[in-house]
Protein backbone atom coordinates (compact mmCIF):
# COMPACT_ATOMS: atom_id res chain seq x y z
CA UNK A 1 0.00 0.00 0.00
CA UNK A 2 1.51 3.33 -1.02
CA UNK A 3 0.64 6.24 1.19
CA UNK A 4 0.55 9.92 0.45
CA UNK A 5 1.61 11.92 3.44
CA UNK A 6 -0.28 15.07 2.66
CA UNK A 7 -3.01 17.04 4.34
CA UNK A 8 -5.66 15.85 1.89
CA UNK A 9 -6.17 12.94 4.19
CA UNK A 10 -7.80 13.99 7.41
CA UNK A 11 -8.32 10.33 8.18
CA UNK A 12 -5.54 7.87 7.61
CA UNK A 13 -5.92 6.02 4.30
CA UNK A 14 -5.12 2.82 6.16
CA UNK A 15 -8.13 3.31 8.40
CA UNK A 16 -10.23 4.36 5.42
CA UNK A 17 -9.27 1.16 3.66
CA UNK A 18 -10.78 -0.93 6.45
CA UNK A 19 -14.24 -2.28 5.65
CA UNK A 20 -17.02 -0.85 7.80
CA UNK A 21 -18.41 -3.44 10.16
CA UNK A 22 -20.42 -5.78 7.95
CA UNK A 23 -23.34 -5.89 10.32
CA UNK A 24 -23.74 -2.19 11.04
CA UNK A 25 -26.61 -1.75 8.58
CA UNK A 26 -28.28 -4.91 9.74
CA UNK A 27 -27.87 -3.81 13.34
CA UNK A 28 -29.82 -0.63 12.60
CA UNK A 29 -32.53 -2.66 10.93
CA UNK A 30 -32.86 -4.92 13.98
CA UNK A 31 -32.67 -2.05 16.45
CA UNK A 32 -35.53 -0.32 14.63
CA UNK A 33 -37.80 -3.37 14.60
CA UNK A 34 -40.01 -3.88 17.63
CA UNK A 35 -40.48 -7.22 19.39
CA UNK A 36 -37.48 -8.98 17.87
CA UNK A 37 -36.14 -12.23 19.27
CA UNK A 38 -32.43 -11.85 18.70
CA UNK A 39 -30.25 -14.88 18.12
CA UNK A 40 -27.61 -12.53 16.80
CA UNK A 41 -25.79 -11.72 20.01
CA UNK A 42 -22.19 -12.82 20.41
CA UNK A 43 -22.12 -12.67 24.18
CA UNK A 44 -23.50 -14.76 27.05
CA UNK A 45 -27.12 -14.19 28.08
CA UNK A 46 -26.03 -14.78 31.66
CA UNK A 47 -25.09 -11.87 33.88
CA UNK A 48 -21.69 -12.18 35.59
CA UNK A 49 -22.07 -14.55 38.59
CA UNK A 50 -22.91 -12.62 41.75
CA UNK A 51 -19.85 -13.69 43.75
CA UNK A 52 -17.66 -12.08 41.08
CA UNK A 53 -19.65 -8.84 41.05
CA UNK A 54 -19.65 -8.86 44.84
CA UNK A 55 -15.88 -9.28 44.95
CA UNK A 56 -15.55 -6.20 42.77
CA UNK A 57 -17.82 -4.20 45.07
CA UNK A 58 -15.75 -5.31 48.03
CA UNK A 59 -12.52 -4.29 46.31
CA UNK A 60 -13.96 -0.82 45.68
CA UNK A 61 -14.90 -0.56 49.34
CA UNK A 62 -11.35 -1.50 50.20
CA UNK A 63 -10.08 1.33 48.06
CA UNK A 64 -8.71 -0.58 45.06
CA UNK A 65 -8.94 2.34 42.66
CA UNK A 66 -5.34 2.81 41.60
CA UNK A 67 -3.09 1.74 38.70
CA UNK A 68 -1.66 -1.72 38.88
CA UNK A 69 1.64 -2.90 37.47
CA UNK A 70 1.62 -2.63 33.67
CA UNK A 71 1.31 -6.33 33.09
CA UNK A 72 -1.45 -6.71 35.70
CA UNK A 73 -1.83 -7.53 39.40
CA UNK A 74 0.77 -10.17 40.34
CA UNK A 75 -1.91 -12.18 42.20
CA UNK A 76 -4.04 -12.27 39.06
CA UNK A 77 -1.13 -13.25 36.83
CA UNK A 78 -0.27 -15.97 39.30
CA UNK A 79 -3.86 -17.30 39.24
CA UNK A 80 -3.77 -17.21 35.43
CA UNK A 81 -0.66 -19.42 35.41
CA UNK A 82 -2.42 -21.85 37.79
CA UNK A 83 -5.42 -21.91 35.44
CA UNK A 84 -3.13 -22.74 32.50
CA UNK A 85 -1.43 -25.50 34.48
CA UNK A 86 -4.66 -27.17 35.55
CA UNK A 87 -6.32 -26.75 32.15
CA UNK A 88 -3.49 -27.66 29.77
CA UNK A 89 -0.47 -28.55 31.94
CA UNK A 90 1.15 -25.43 30.53
CA UNK A 91 3.75 -23.83 32.77
CA UNK A 92 4.30 -20.07 32.40
CA UNK A 93 6.30 -17.64 34.51
CA UNK A 94 3.72 -15.18 35.82
CA UNK A 95 6.34 -12.47 36.03
CA UNK A 96 7.64 -12.56 32.46
CA UNK A 97 5.24 -14.58 30.32
CA UNK A 98 1.78 -13.26 31.21
CA UNK A 99 0.09 -9.95 30.45
CA UNK A 100 -3.38 -8.87 31.59
CA UNK A 101 -5.18 -6.96 28.84
CA UNK A 102 -8.38 -5.05 28.07
CA UNK A 103 -10.21 -8.16 26.92
CA UNK A 104 -8.82 -10.71 24.51
CA UNK A 105 -9.27 -8.03 21.82
CA UNK A 106 -6.43 -5.89 23.10
CA UNK A 107 -4.28 -9.00 23.45
CA UNK A 108 -4.76 -9.83 19.76
CA UNK A 109 -3.98 -6.25 18.75
CA UNK A 110 -0.88 -5.99 20.96
CA UNK A 111 0.32 -9.43 19.83
CA UNK A 112 0.14 -8.40 16.18
CA UNK A 113 1.84 -5.07 16.77
CA UNK A 114 4.53 -6.78 18.83
CA UNK A 115 5.56 -9.14 16.05
CA UNK A 116 4.76 -7.44 12.74
CA UNK A 117 7.29 -5.70 10.55
CA UNK A 118 5.38 -3.78 7.85
CA UNK A 119 4.86 -6.04 4.87
CA UNK A 120 4.75 -9.27 6.84
CA UNK A 121 1.94 -11.61 5.91
CA UNK A 122 -0.51 -12.96 8.44
CA UNK A 123 -2.73 -15.91 7.66
CA UNK A 124 -6.30 -15.54 8.84
CA UNK A 125 -8.76 -18.40 8.41
CA UNK A 126 -12.36 -17.38 7.72
CA UNK A 127 -15.20 -17.39 8.59
CA UNK A 128 -13.84 -15.70 11.68
CA UNK A 129 -14.49 -13.03 14.23
CA UNK A 130 -14.38 -9.63 12.59
CA UNK A 131 -11.38 -7.99 14.23
CA UNK A 132 -8.39 -10.07 13.12
CA UNK A 133 -8.09 -8.70 9.61
CA UNK A 134 -8.41 -5.01 10.61
CA UNK A 135 -5.97 -5.47 13.50
CA UNK A 136 -3.46 -7.10 11.16
CA UNK A 137 -3.82 -4.23 8.66
CA UNK A 138 -3.44 -1.61 11.39
CA UNK A 139 -0.27 -3.37 12.54
CA UNK A 140 1.09 -3.01 9.01
CA UNK A 141 0.65 -6.62 7.97
CA UNK A 142 -0.74 -8.02 4.77
CA UNK A 143 -3.71 -10.21 5.74
CA UNK A 144 -3.87 -13.48 3.82
CA UNK A 145 -7.39 -14.84 4.03
CA UNK A 146 -7.82 -18.59 3.99
CA UNK A 147 -11.28 -20.08 3.61
CA UNK A 148 -12.49 -23.00 5.69
CA UNK A 149 -15.41 -25.16 4.69
CA UNK A 150 -18.49 -26.89 6.07
CA UNK A 151 -17.25 -30.20 4.60
CA UNK A 152 -14.30 -30.03 7.04
CA UNK A 153 -16.58 -28.95 9.89
CA UNK A 154 -14.92 -25.55 9.41
CA UNK A 155 -11.61 -26.79 10.80
CA UNK A 156 -8.41 -25.37 9.35
CA UNK A 157 -6.66 -28.05 7.28
CA UNK A 158 -2.95 -27.86 6.42
CA UNK A 159 -3.76 -28.08 2.70
CA UNK A 160 -5.72 -24.81 2.99
CA UNK A 161 -2.67 -22.88 4.11
CA UNK A 162 0.32 -24.76 2.68
CA UNK A 163 0.15 -22.92 -0.63
CA UNK A 164 -0.40 -19.58 1.08
CA UNK A 165 2.84 -19.70 3.05
CA UNK A 166 5.53 -17.48 1.53
CA UNK A 167 8.90 -16.24 2.82
CA UNK A 168 7.00 -13.19 4.10
CA UNK A 169 4.54 -15.18 6.20
CA UNK A 170 5.00 -14.27 9.83
CA UNK A 171 2.03 -15.62 11.72
CA UNK A 172 -1.25 -17.52 11.70
CA UNK A 173 -4.23 -16.38 13.74
CA UNK A 174 -6.34 -19.23 15.07
CA UNK A 175 -9.65 -18.95 16.89
CA UNK A 176 -10.98 -22.29 18.12
CA UNK A 177 -13.59 -22.91 19.43
CA UNK A 178 -14.62 -20.65 16.60
CA UNK A 179 -16.89 -17.68 16.35
CA UNK A 180 -19.05 -17.83 14.17
CA UNK A 181 -19.01 -21.54 13.27
CA UNK A 182 -18.68 -23.28 16.64
CA UNK A 183 -15.91 -25.42 15.12
CA UNK A 184 -13.22 -26.86 17.38
CA UNK A 185 -9.76 -28.18 16.54
CA UNK A 186 -8.81 -31.46 18.21
CA UNK A 187 -5.26 -32.42 19.13
CA UNK A 188 -4.60 -34.05 15.76
CA UNK A 189 -5.99 -31.08 13.83
CA UNK A 190 -3.72 -28.77 15.79
CA UNK A 191 -0.70 -31.02 15.32
CA UNK A 192 -1.03 -30.77 11.55
CA UNK A 193 -1.03 -26.98 11.69
CA UNK A 194 1.74 -27.00 14.30
CA UNK A 195 3.97 -29.03 11.97
CA UNK A 196 3.64 -26.33 9.32
CA UNK A 197 4.29 -23.58 11.85
CA UNK A 198 7.47 -25.25 13.07
CA UNK A 199 8.65 -26.08 9.57
CA UNK A 200 8.19 -22.49 8.39
CA UNK A 201 9.13 -20.79 11.65
CA UNK A 202 5.73 -19.13 12.09
CA UNK A 203 4.17 -17.62 15.17
CA UNK A 204 0.64 -18.67 16.07
CA UNK A 205 -1.69 -16.20 17.73
CA UNK A 206 -4.23 -18.54 19.26
CA UNK A 207 -7.39 -16.80 20.42
CA UNK A 208 -8.89 -19.35 22.80
CA UNK A 209 -11.54 -17.08 24.31
CA UNK A 210 -14.18 -19.82 23.99
CA UNK A 211 -11.94 -22.54 25.46
CA UNK A 212 -14.16 -23.29 28.45
CA UNK A 213 -17.24 -23.57 26.25
CA UNK A 214 -16.28 -26.87 24.67
CA UNK A 215 -18.76 -29.76 24.55
CA UNK A 216 -18.09 -33.50 24.22
CA UNK A 217 -14.48 -33.33 25.28
CA UNK A 218 -11.97 -30.84 26.58
CA UNK A 219 -10.36 -27.94 24.80
CA UNK A 220 -6.80 -28.49 23.59
CA UNK A 221 -4.57 -25.41 23.58
CA UNK A 222 -2.28 -24.83 20.62
CA UNK A 223 0.48 -23.91 23.09
CA UNK A 224 0.33 -27.42 24.57
CA UNK A 225 1.29 -29.10 21.27
CA UNK A 226 4.97 -30.13 21.45
CA UNK A 227 7.22 -27.45 19.95
CA UNK A 228 4.50 -24.80 19.99
CA UNK A 229 4.80 -23.09 23.37
CA UNK A 230 7.83 -21.14 22.21
CA UNK A 231 5.99 -19.87 19.12
CA UNK A 232 2.43 -19.46 20.38
CA UNK A 233 0.81 -16.36 21.80
CA UNK A 234 -2.06 -17.83 23.75
CA UNK A 235 -4.91 -15.34 24.09
CA UNK A 236 -7.80 -15.90 26.46
CA UNK A 237 -10.06 -13.94 28.75
CA UNK A 238 -13.02 -13.88 31.04
CA UNK A 239 -15.78 -12.60 28.76
CA UNK A 240 -17.30 -15.84 27.56
CA UNK A 241 -16.75 -18.49 30.23
CA UNK A 242 -17.46 -16.22 33.18
CA UNK A 243 -20.00 -14.03 31.35
CA UNK A 244 -17.85 -10.93 31.84
CA UNK A 245 -17.95 -9.25 28.42
CA UNK A 246 -18.49 -5.70 29.66
CA UNK A 247 -15.62 -5.90 32.16
CA UNK A 248 -13.13 -5.93 29.28
CA UNK A 249 -10.59 -8.22 30.87
CA UNK A 250 -8.39 -10.81 29.19
CA UNK A 251 -4.82 -11.99 29.02
CA UNK A 252 -2.05 -13.36 26.87
CA UNK A 253 0.58 -15.95 27.70
CA UNK A 254 3.65 -16.50 25.59
CA UNK A 255 7.42 -16.43 25.21
CA UNK A 256 9.19 -13.82 27.32
CA UNK A 257 10.46 -11.73 24.40
CA UNK A 258 7.04 -11.37 22.80
CA UNK A 259 5.13 -10.78 26.03
CA UNK A 260 7.81 -8.23 26.95
CA UNK A 261 7.17 -6.43 23.66
CA UNK A 262 3.43 -6.55 24.26
CA UNK A 263 3.89 -5.08 27.74
CA UNK A 264 5.89 -2.27 26.16
CA UNK A 265 3.02 -1.40 23.78
CA UNK A 266 0.46 -1.85 26.53
CA UNK A 267 2.29 0.42 28.98
CA UNK A 268 2.31 3.28 26.48
CA UNK A 269 -1.23 2.85 25.15
CA UNK A 270 -3.24 1.40 28.03
CA UNK A 271 -0.99 1.60 31.09
CA UNK A 272 -2.88 -1.20 32.80
CA UNK A 273 -6.22 -2.99 32.73
CA UNK A 274 -8.77 -1.46 35.13
CA UNK A 275 -8.09 -2.62 38.66
CA UNK A 276 -11.73 -3.38 39.47
CA UNK A 277 -12.00 -5.70 36.49
CA UNK A 278 -8.74 -7.34 37.56
CA UNK A 279 -10.10 -7.89 41.07
CA UNK A 280 -13.24 -9.45 39.59
CA UNK A 281 -11.17 -11.69 37.33
CA UNK A 282 -9.14 -12.81 40.33
CA UNK A 283 -12.34 -13.94 42.06
CA UNK A 284 -13.51 -15.65 38.86
CA UNK A 285 -10.35 -17.76 38.67
CA UNK A 286 -10.26 -18.54 42.38
CA UNK A 287 -13.91 -19.44 42.96
CA UNK A 288 -15.74 -19.37 39.64
CA UNK A 289 -15.44 -22.98 38.50
CA UNK A 290 -18.88 -24.19 39.62
CA UNK A 291 -20.69 -21.32 37.95
CA UNK A 292 -18.87 -21.95 34.67
CA UNK A 293 -19.83 -25.60 34.85
CA UNK A 294 -23.50 -24.70 35.33
CA UNK A 295 -23.48 -22.30 32.40
CA UNK A 296 -21.69 -24.80 30.15
CA UNK A 297 -24.33 -27.42 30.98
CA UNK A 298 -27.07 -25.03 29.92
CA UNK A 299 -25.30 -24.00 26.71
CA UNK A 300 -24.81 -27.66 25.88
CA UNK A 301 -28.51 -28.45 26.35
CA UNK A 302 -29.55 -25.51 24.19
CA UNK A 303 -26.94 -26.46 21.60
CA UNK A 304 -28.43 -29.93 21.20
CA UNK A 305 -31.92 -28.51 21.00
CA UNK A 306 -31.00 -25.93 18.36
CA UNK A 307 -29.00 -28.32 16.17
CA UNK A 308 -31.84 -30.84 16.34
CA UNK A 309 -34.42 -28.26 15.37
CA UNK A 310 -32.28 -26.93 12.52
CA UNK A 311 -31.94 -30.44 11.15
CA UNK A 312 -35.71 -30.96 11.38
CA UNK A 313 -36.32 -27.64 9.68
CA UNK A 314 -34.06 -28.83 6.86
CA UNK A 315 -31.22 -26.34 7.34
CA UNK A 316 -28.04 -28.31 6.97
CA UNK A 317 -25.90 -27.82 10.08
CA UNK A 318 -22.76 -29.58 11.19
CA UNK A 319 -22.54 -30.24 14.91
CA UNK A 320 -20.78 -27.32 16.59
CA UNK A 321 -18.60 -28.56 19.44
CA UNK A 322 -17.73 -25.23 21.01
CA UNK A 323 -18.63 -21.58 21.68
CA UNK A 324 -22.37 -20.84 21.59
CA UNK A 325 -23.09 -20.70 17.90
CA UNK A 326 -24.68 -22.88 15.27
CA UNK A 327 -23.80 -22.09 11.66
CA UNK A 328 -26.36 -23.68 9.35
CA UNK A 329 -26.41 -23.42 5.57
CA UNK A 330 -29.39 -21.63 4.04
CA UNK A 331 -28.74 -22.87 0.49
CA UNK A 332 -31.95 -24.91 0.49
CA UNK A 333 -33.94 -21.65 0.53
CA UNK A 334 -32.24 -20.32 -2.59
CA UNK A 335 -31.33 -17.13 -0.74
CA UNK A 336 -27.96 -15.72 0.19
CA UNK A 337 -27.02 -14.96 3.80
CA UNK A 338 -28.02 -11.32 3.72
CA UNK A 339 -31.39 -11.92 2.05
CA UNK A 340 -32.19 -14.71 4.46
CA UNK A 341 -31.37 -12.61 7.52
CA UNK A 342 -33.24 -9.55 6.32
CA UNK A 343 -36.36 -11.38 5.19
CA UNK A 344 -36.42 -13.53 8.32
CA UNK A 345 -36.26 -10.36 10.38
CA UNK A 346 -39.01 -8.68 8.37
CA UNK A 347 -41.36 -11.65 8.25
CA UNK A 348 -40.78 -13.38 11.57
CA UNK A 349 -38.95 -10.82 13.71
CA UNK A 350 -36.11 -13.19 14.42
CA UNK A 351 -32.59 -11.78 14.14
CA UNK A 352 -29.61 -13.90 13.08
CA UNK A 353 -26.29 -12.69 11.70
CA UNK A 354 -25.62 -13.28 7.99
CA UNK A 355 -22.58 -15.52 7.62
CA UNK A 356 -20.82 -13.26 5.13
CA UNK A 357 -20.28 -10.75 7.96
CA UNK A 358 -17.50 -13.13 9.00
CA UNK A 359 -15.82 -13.34 5.60
CA UNK A 360 -16.67 -14.60 2.13
CA UNK A 361 -16.44 -18.22 3.29
CA UNK A 362 -19.47 -17.50 5.47
CA UNK A 363 -21.68 -16.68 2.48
CA UNK A 364 -24.60 -19.10 2.31
CA UNK A 365 -24.68 -19.55 6.08
CA UNK A 366 -26.20 -17.77 9.05
CA UNK A 367 -24.90 -17.55 12.58
CA UNK A 368 -27.37 -18.50 15.28
CA UNK A 369 -26.33 -17.68 18.82
CA UNK A 370 -27.85 -19.97 21.43
CA UNK A 371 -26.84 -17.61 24.21
CA UNK A 372 -30.58 -17.08 24.64
CA UNK A 373 -33.28 -18.54 26.89
CA UNK A 374 -34.88 -21.88 25.98
CA UNK A 375 -38.18 -20.02 25.72
CA UNK A 376 -36.82 -17.66 23.08
CA UNK A 377 -34.93 -20.42 21.29
CA UNK A 378 -38.08 -22.52 21.10
CA UNK A 379 -40.14 -19.62 19.73
CA UNK A 380 -37.44 -18.53 17.32
CA UNK A 381 -36.95 -22.04 15.93
CA UNK A 382 -40.70 -22.36 15.29
CA UNK A 383 -40.61 -19.06 13.43
CA UNK A 384 -37.56 -20.07 11.39
CA UNK A 385 -39.36 -23.31 10.57
CA UNK A 386 -42.39 -21.42 9.25
CA UNK A 387 -40.16 -19.07 7.26
CA UNK A 388 -38.04 -21.81 5.70
CA UNK A 389 -41.19 -23.84 5.00
CA UNK A 390 -42.60 -21.02 2.91
CA UNK A 391 -39.33 -20.45 1.04
CA UNK A 392 -38.63 -24.05 0.27
CA UNK A 393 -42.16 -24.46 -1.09
CA UNK A 394 -41.61 -21.46 -3.36
CA UNK A 395 -38.28 -22.84 -4.54
CA UNK A 396 -39.70 -26.28 -5.36
CA UNK A 397 -42.68 -24.71 -7.14
CA UNK A 398 -40.30 -22.68 -9.27
CA UNK A 399 -38.36 -25.83 -10.07
CA UNK A 400 -41.51 -27.60 -11.25
CA UNK A 401 -42.32 -24.70 -13.55
CA UNK B 1 -28.91 -41.96 37.50
CA UNK B 2 -27.26 -38.93 35.92
CA UNK B 3 -30.00 -38.93 33.28
CA UNK B 4 -32.68 -38.77 35.95
CA UNK B 5 -30.82 -35.99 37.73
CA UNK B 6 -30.59 -33.97 34.51
CA UNK B 7 -34.29 -34.45 33.73
CA UNK B 8 -35.24 -33.42 37.26
CA UNK B 9 -33.04 -30.32 37.15
CA UNK B 10 -34.68 -29.24 33.90
CA UNK B 11 -38.22 -29.90 35.15
CA UNK B 12 -37.61 -28.27 38.52
CA UNK B 13 -36.65 -25.12 36.67
CA UNK B 14 -39.39 -25.31 34.02
CA UNK B 15 -42.07 -27.96 34.32
CA UNK B 16 -43.62 -26.87 31.03
CA UNK B 17 -40.72 -28.31 29.01
CA UNK B 18 -42.05 -30.96 26.68
CA UNK B 19 -40.69 -34.50 26.40
CA UNK B 20 -39.39 -33.51 22.99
CA UNK B 21 -37.47 -30.49 24.30
CA UNK B 22 -36.00 -32.47 27.17
CA UNK B 23 -34.98 -35.30 24.88
CA UNK B 24 -33.14 -33.03 22.45
CA UNK B 25 -31.52 -31.02 25.23
CA UNK B 26 -30.13 -34.19 26.81
CA UNK B 27 -29.42 -36.07 23.60
CA UNK B 28 -31.95 -38.81 24.40
CA UNK B 29 -34.89 -40.42 22.63
CA UNK B 30 -38.28 -38.90 23.35
CA UNK B 31 -39.64 -42.29 24.40
CA UNK B 32 -36.83 -42.73 26.94
CA UNK B 33 -37.61 -39.37 28.51
CA UNK B 34 -41.31 -40.18 28.65
CA UNK B 35 -40.56 -43.51 30.30
CA UNK B 36 -38.17 -42.04 32.88
CA UNK B 37 -40.60 -39.27 33.81
CA UNK B 38 -43.48 -41.74 34.07
CA UNK B 39 -41.44 -43.95 36.36
CA UNK B 40 -40.38 -41.06 38.54
CA UNK B 41 -44.00 -39.98 38.89
CA UNK B 42 -44.90 -43.56 39.92
CA UNK B 43 -42.05 -43.72 42.42
CA UNK B 44 -43.02 -40.44 44.03
CA UNK B 45 -39.83 -38.72 42.96
CA UNK B 46 -41.80 -36.22 40.91
CA UNK B 47 -44.61 -35.13 43.24
CA UNK B 48 -46.37 -32.53 41.16
CA UNK B 49 -45.93 -29.87 38.49
CA UNK B 50 -46.63 -26.55 40.14
CA UNK B 51 -46.29 -22.86 39.43
CA UNK B 52 -44.26 -20.39 41.44
CA UNK B 53 -46.55 -17.38 41.99
CA UNK B 54 -45.74 -13.89 43.16
CA UNK B 55 -49.02 -13.51 45.10
CA UNK B 56 -48.21 -10.01 46.19
CA UNK B 57 -47.97 -8.87 42.58
CA UNK B 58 -51.18 -10.75 41.80
CA UNK B 59 -52.87 -8.58 44.42
CA UNK B 60 -53.95 -11.53 46.53
CA UNK B 61 -53.59 -11.01 50.27
CA UNK B 62 -51.82 -13.89 52.03
CA UNK B 63 -50.28 -13.99 55.45
CA UNK B 64 -47.47 -16.38 56.36
CA UNK B 65 -45.70 -17.13 59.56
CA UNK B 66 -42.64 -19.20 60.34
CA UNK B 67 -42.98 -20.86 63.72
CA UNK B 68 -40.14 -22.35 65.74
CA UNK B 69 -41.68 -25.29 67.60
CA UNK B 70 -40.05 -27.07 70.52
CA UNK B 71 -41.41 -30.54 71.12
CA UNK B 72 -40.79 -33.49 73.42
CA UNK B 73 -39.65 -36.36 71.20
CA UNK B 74 -41.53 -39.59 71.70
CA UNK B 75 -39.95 -42.96 72.46
CA UNK B 76 -39.53 -45.16 69.34
CA UNK B 77 -40.98 -42.66 66.87
CA UNK B 78 -38.87 -39.61 67.80
CA UNK B 79 -40.12 -36.49 66.07
CA UNK B 80 -41.96 -38.19 63.22
CA UNK B 81 -45.30 -38.71 64.92
CA UNK B 82 -45.55 -35.21 66.25
CA UNK B 83 -44.47 -33.83 62.86
CA UNK B 84 -47.30 -35.78 61.27
CA UNK B 85 -49.82 -34.38 63.74
CA UNK B 86 -48.73 -30.97 62.54
CA UNK B 87 -48.33 -31.44 58.79
CA UNK B 88 -51.78 -32.96 58.37
CA UNK B 89 -53.31 -29.50 58.88
CA UNK B 90 -53.95 -27.89 55.46
CA UNK B 91 -52.93 -24.49 56.87
CA UNK B 92 -49.41 -25.84 57.29
CA UNK B 93 -47.28 -25.27 54.17
CA UNK B 94 -44.09 -26.92 55.32
CA UNK B 95 -42.63 -28.77 58.28
CA UNK B 96 -38.88 -29.17 58.67
CA UNK B 97 -36.91 -30.82 61.48
CA UNK B 98 -34.08 -28.50 62.46
CA UNK B 99 -30.86 -28.76 64.37
CA UNK B 100 -30.19 -26.06 66.96
CA UNK B 101 -32.29 -24.24 69.52
CA UNK B 102 -35.67 -25.64 68.52
CA UNK B 103 -36.96 -28.72 66.74
CA UNK B 104 -39.55 -28.08 64.04
CA UNK B 105 -39.77 -25.15 61.70
CA UNK B 106 -43.39 -24.81 60.59
CA UNK B 107 -44.71 -22.50 57.91
CA UNK B 108 -48.36 -21.56 58.20
CA UNK B 109 -50.32 -19.61 55.63
CA UNK B 110 -53.71 -17.95 55.99
CA UNK B 111 -55.86 -15.12 54.74
CA UNK B 112 -55.23 -12.79 57.69
CA UNK B 113 -53.02 -12.37 60.73
CA UNK B 114 -56.02 -13.22 62.87
CA UNK B 115 -56.61 -16.48 61.08
CA UNK B 116 -52.96 -17.52 61.37
CA UNK B 117 -52.79 -16.47 65.01
CA UNK B 118 -55.94 -18.42 65.81
CA UNK B 119 -54.51 -21.53 64.18
CA UNK B 120 -51.29 -21.28 66.16
CA UNK B 121 -52.88 -20.64 69.52
CA UNK B 122 -55.80 -23.02 69.19
CA UNK B 123 -54.38 -25.87 67.12
CA UNK B 124 -50.59 -25.89 66.98
CA UNK B 125 -49.71 -24.81 70.54
CA UNK B 126 -52.23 -27.15 72.09
CA UNK B 127 -50.93 -30.31 70.45
CA UNK B 128 -49.68 -32.76 73.05
CA UNK B 129 -45.86 -32.76 73.38
CA UNK B 130 -45.55 -29.29 71.83
CA UNK B 131 -43.54 -27.47 74.48
CA UNK B 132 -43.38 -23.97 73.08
CA UNK B 133 -43.88 -21.95 69.90
CA UNK B 134 -42.18 -18.79 68.70
CA UNK B 135 -44.01 -17.12 65.82
CA UNK B 136 -42.38 -14.90 63.17
CA UNK B 137 -44.70 -13.27 60.67
CA UNK B 138 -43.34 -12.87 57.15
CA UNK B 139 -43.04 -9.22 56.16
CA UNK B 140 -41.65 -9.47 52.66
CA UNK B 141 -40.37 -12.20 50.36
CA UNK B 142 -37.30 -11.44 48.28
CA UNK B 143 -36.35 -14.83 46.93
CA UNK B 144 -38.23 -18.09 46.90
CA UNK B 145 -37.24 -21.52 45.58
CA UNK B 146 -34.12 -19.96 44.11
CA UNK B 147 -36.09 -17.31 42.22
CA UNK B 148 -35.73 -13.58 42.90
CA UNK B 149 -39.29 -12.23 43.06
CA UNK B 150 -38.71 -8.73 41.74
CA UNK B 151 -35.60 -9.15 39.69
CA UNK B 152 -34.27 -5.92 38.25
CA UNK B 153 -31.82 -7.74 36.03
CA UNK B 154 -32.91 -7.95 32.43
CA UNK B 155 -31.35 -8.52 29.07
CA UNK B 156 -29.32 -5.37 28.52
CA UNK B 157 -27.28 -6.67 25.59
CA UNK B 158 -27.05 -4.95 22.22
CA UNK B 159 -29.53 -6.52 19.80
CA UNK B 160 -26.77 -7.71 17.49
CA UNK B 161 -23.07 -8.12 18.09
CA UNK B 162 -20.34 -10.06 16.32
Amino acid sequence: MSLKTNRDHRVSPIVESLPPSGIRKFFELVANTKGVISLGIGEPDFVTPWHIREACLYSLEQGYTMYTSNSGLPELRSEITKFLVRSYELDYDYDKEIIVTIGASEAVDAALRAIITPGDEVIIPEPSYVSYMPCAVLAGAEPIIVDTFARDDFRLKPEHIERKITPKTKAIILCYPNNPTGAVMGREDLEEIAALAVENDLIVISDEIYSELTYNGRHVSMASIPGMKERTILVNGFSKAWAMTGWRIGFAAGPEDIIGAMVKIHQYTILCAPVMAQMAALEALKNGGDEVEKMVLQYDQRRRFVVNRLTEIGLDCFEPRGAFYAFPSVKITGMNSGEFAEELLREEKVAVVPGDAFGRAGEGFIRISYAASMKNLTKAMDKIEAFVGRRVKTVSNLCQV
Amino acid sequence: MIVRKRILELLENDSKLTDYQISTMLGMKKEEVKKEIGEMEEEGIILRYSTLVNWEKAGVEKVSALIDVKVVPQRDVGFDEIAERIYRFPEVRSVILMSGGYDLSVEVMGKSIKEVARFISQKLATIEHVQSTMTHFVLKRYKQHGVILNDKEKDRRQVICP
